[in-house]
C-alpha cells in the first residue's frame, strides 16, 4: 500500500530555507508571496493488509526515523491524496 | 585510557581525532565500525564530525539509529563517557542522548570559523581541567549547528546546569554578534544529567596542537584523563 508522509517545520519554528527561497521568487518578480515554508514528501510502499494498517506502521516510522518531532509535523496520506491519520493524531 | 573513534559512512573527522589521541595524547585508540555493538573494551566512545550517511533525511537522523549508536545507552549506564563532536553532537541529539535538535544554521552559510567559547560549567567529566568563566577558542566546520529546544527543556538545562559552553566573544560576553549559527541562547554545546555524555558543535580535535592554531581543545581530553580513578570508573560531578 503506498503512502505519503509529509513533514514540515512546526509552526512558529523559523524556516531559514523557506525565506531564502521567498526572497529568490521575489526578486523574479514574485512580490506577493505572503509565507513560503519548504518541507519534505516521503513516499512509502508498505505491505499491509488495509489502510489502517498502513497508517499505523507509517506513523511508527515517522515517530521513530522520518521526523523529528522536536521541530517537526507530520501528516500522513494514501497516495490519492486522502489523509489516512485520525483528525487530532498527527497535525 | 581506552577510546574508540566511530566511524559511519562520511565520518570525516576520525582520523584527526585518532590522531590526536594516539599521537598527542599517547592513549589508546581504535576506530569503532557503525555497525559495532560491542563497546565494553572502551572508556571513551567519540562520534566525530562529517555526514554520516550523507546525513540525509536530517543531519545525523540514520545514524541515530546504528547499530553502535543503539549499544550506547547500555555503555553510558556501565559508566562509560561519549563524546559528539559537530556530526556527532547532531547524532547524539537525533538518538535522543542528549535533549534538543539541531538545524541549519540561521545565516543559511556553512560557518567554518574561529569561535570562542565561554565555560559555564567545569563540574563535568569533560570540563573539569577548566576554570568558571573561562574562554576558550576552537574552530566550528558545519552548516547545521542552530541548537533548538523548547522553553521547557532550555529551563530543565539551565536549572542543572548542563550548558557547558555558549559562542562568546573573546572577553567572554556572550553576545547576538558572537552567535555564529543561530543557536538558542548562544548555545554550543551541552551535557546529559550525568555529565557523562557531551555534545558540541565546536571540534577540540582541531585546536590540539600549536600548529593547528591553538590547543585549547586539548583542556576537554586532559579533563576526561583527569576524570579517571584509579579503579578505572569516571569521577561524577
Amino acid at each position: 500500500m503506498k503512502v505519503r508522509v509529509l513533514v514540515r517545520l512546526k509552526p512558529g519554528i523559523l524556516d531559514v530555507q523557506g525565506a531564502a527561497v521567498q526572497r529568490a521568487l521575489a526578486g523574479l518578480g514574485f512580490a506577493d508571496v505572503r509565507g513560503l515554508r519548504v518541507g519534505k514528501l516521503v513516499e512509502v510502499d508498505v505491505d499491509a493488509a488495509s489502510a489502517a494498517e498502513a497508517r499505523a506502521r507509517v506513523d511508527e516510522m515517522c515517530k521513530r526515523l522520518l521526523a523529528n518531532t522536536i521541530l517537526e509535523d507530520y501528516t500522513i496520506e494514501s497516495e490519492t491524496g486522502d489523509r489516512l491519520a485520525p483528525p487530532g493524531a498527527v497535525r | 585510557m581506552r577510546f574508540g573513534v566511530v566511524v559511519f559512512p562520511g565520518t570525516w573527522s576520525d582520523c584527526d581525532f585518532h590522531y590526536v589521541i594516539s599521537e598527542v595524547l599517547k592513549q589508546p585508540v581504535k576506530y569503532v565500525w557503525h555497525r559495532d555493538r560491542n563497546l565494553t573494551d572502551l572508556d571513551c566512545v567519540v562520534l566525530p564530525g562529517g555526514f554520516s550517511y550523507g546525513d540525509y533525511l536530517r543531519a545525523g537522523a540514520v545514524a541515530g539509529r546504528s547499530p553502535v549508536v543503539e549499544a550506547l545507552p547500555e555503555f553510558i549506564a556501565g559508566g562509560g563517557v561519549v563524546l559528539g563532536s559537530c556530526n556527532g553532537f547532531q547524532i547524539l541529539c537525533e538518538a535522543g542522548l542528549l535533549p534538543g535538535a539541531l538545524m541549519r544554521n540561521e545565516c543559511l552559510q556553512y560557518r567554518c570559523q574561529s569561535t570562542h567559547l565561554l565555560v559555564e560549567n567545569v563540574e563535568t567529566t569533560f570540563t573539569r581541567a577548566l576554570r568558571p568563566g573561562q574562554v576558550l577558542t576552537m574552530p566550528i566546520s558545519h552548516g547545521e549547528g542552530k541548537y533548538h529546544a523548547d522553553p521547557e527543556t532550555l529551563r530543565t538545562l539551565r536549572q542543572q546546569n548542563r550548558v557547558v559552553f555558549r559562542y562568546a566573544t573573546a572577553e567572554g560576553k556572550v553576545t547576538r554578534a558572537a552567535n555564529p549559527n543561530g543557536s538558542v541562547e548562544n548555545i554550543a554545546g551541552i551535557v546529559n544529567e550525568e555529565g557523562t555524555v557531551l555534545g558540541l558543535m565546536p571540534h577540540p580535535e582541531r585546536a590540539a596542537e600549536s600548529a593547528m592554531g591553538g590547543t585549547d581543545g586539548l583542556s576537554i581530553f586532559h579533563s576526561l584523563l583527569g576524570s579517571l580513578v584509579e579503579d578505572g570508573t569516571f569521577l561524577k560531578r
